[in-house]
């Protein structure tokens, strides 16, 4: 019992190590702020795509959609961040980031809003066309607000995902939250910044669950 | 032309995908296997857990959700890093396989759990009442009348979530499972060259599509319906 406290709720080491987890908390905001708007977006245009009237450009989109939601997350960072400097492209490691996290995140996005955008009937398209709305109107003041609204709950889990997703930046050793506290563990050599750690993605991430939640018990029911 | 062929020596080279086909199908096997024993005991385990808060006992109700919600808020890398350095200080001493399939089996077990009490609440209570009324006990109601209809709401939720999961056992790399990655980054470090990379990832698409396709075959099939 003693070991356990010593070696995993050691406030000591807590305090020492804290003010390097608070920079890479930041650090791990920052990557927020970048990767969840660039999901957002590149899912809605892929969601778009899938639906285009091209066959071409349809079946391209899935294609994508499904490519990207089949590679392990990991897998695409470390060959953005250590294959493509064999191509001659040196990216940093917040470029490999942002470019592997745009592709996986728009895919699991991407997915959603269709999905999303197919729960629409066609009475709706139908009925705001004949009013005299074009079809991008029809699709920005008509469709997308319901669309949006009947996935929503599965917008922001996927959302937590790509929060708790920005971990594994730690592998290409971008000084995020995980990476500080595994500096910190491994001069330390001891377990208490990593439960720290932990403790402020629960701080985060825990609300934003337990809302998650509501809303799906909301609209299941 | 130049450019093109050394593109093909880079990440196509023929050489070395002949000399490191083993050692990547040897990553897919470990893949495979953990994966396999994570859906086996995550997918259990949740459905345990499910039906343990059906008895409506609220402290073990209270521990349940406590759990789930720990599990899922949390990113696996934070938990398989605290698993595998943490441990061995307290004495217990697990290889880092079993540190990547207790880690995985324990989130996939959350979020399987969340899924399948959704679908149990979302049975109407007549059915409970209508099946109690002919006779049936309990467990009776729900092992013929309630989980079979809940069970098949979940089908693609479930599908879904345990894809997400089990692509994570990339991240043992991490901890150095001998998983496809581990393989591959390793292959990619001796030789210089980035055809380990590729061949790994075409080694993940080639495992994980089939059951991407087969996800969405499942969404349409058992369809989630929605208010």
């Amino acid at each position: 019992m003693e070991a356990i406290a010593q070696q995993f709720f050691n406030i000591a080491i807590m305090q020492r190590a804290l003010p390097l987890l608070l920079m890479g908390l930041q650090q791990t905001l920052v990557l927020c702020l970048l990767v969840v708007p660039l999901g957002l977006v590149g899912g809605l245009s892929f969601a778009l795509l899938s639906r285009a009237w091209l066959r071409p450009v349809r079946w391209a989109a899935m294609a994508g959609i499904d490519f990207f939601r089949a590679v392990p997350p990991l897998v695409l960072l470390i060959f953005v961040y250590s294959g493509l400097p064999f191509a001659g492209v040196r990216p940093s490691a917040l470029t490999a980031v942002a470019i592997s996290f745009f592709l996986n995140a728009s895919s699991y996005y991407g997915e959603i809003y269709r999905a999303g955008i197919e729960s629409i009937g066609f009475g709706q398209w139908d009925a705001a066309r004949s009013t005299g709305l074009s079809t991008a109107q029809t699709l920005a003041y008509v469709v997308l607000p319901q669309a949006v609204r009947n996935v929503l709950p599965d917008l922001i889990s996927n959302t937590v995902e790509v929060v708790k997703l920005t971990s594994i930046a730690s592998v290409v050793a971008l000084p995020e939250l995980l990476y500080s506290a595994d500096m910190a563990r491994s001069v330390t050599f001891n377990s208490s910044p990593l439960v720290l750690a932990a403790a402020i993605y629960l701080m985060i991430l825990w609300p934003i669950v337990r809302l998650v939640s509501r809303l799906e018990r909301r609209i299941a029911a | 032309m130049e450019v093109e062929s050394r593109f093909l020596d880079a990440f196509f080279k023929w050489q070395l995908i002949e000399r490191y086909s083993p050692a990547i199908l040897h990553g897919v096997t470990i893949t495979v296997e953990i994966a396999a024993a994570v859906v086996l005991t995550g997918i259990s385990v949740g459905l345990l857990l499910a039906i343990a808060r059906t008895f409506r006992f609220s402290p073990l109700s209270a521990l349940i959700v406590i759990f789930a919600d720990i599990f899922r808020a949390l990113p696996p890398l934070v938990l398989v890093l605290l698993v595998y350095f943490g441990l061995p200080n307290v004495g217990i001493n697990l290889p880092s396989f079993a540190v990547l399939w207790l880690v995985l089996s324990l989130v996939l077990a959350a979020f399987c759990e969340e899924i399948f009490w959704a679908g149990i609440l979302s049975i109407a209570k007549g059915q409970w009442e209508a099946a109690r009324s002919t006779g049936l006990g309990f467990l009776g109601t729900l092992t013929y009348v309630v989980l079979p209809q809940a069970l098949r709401l979940t089908v693609p939720p479930i599908t879904n979530r345990t894809i997400a999961i089990t692509k994570n056992t990339a991240l043992g790399t991490v901890i150095g499972v001998g998983e496809i990655l581990n393989q591959a980054t390793t292959a990619q470090s001796f030789s210089g060259n980035a055809t380990p990379l590729m061949m790994g990832a075409i080694a993940y698409v080639a495992l994980f599509i089939p059951v991407v396709i087969l996800g969405r075959f499942l969404e349409t099939r058992f369809a989630w319906r929605r208010a």
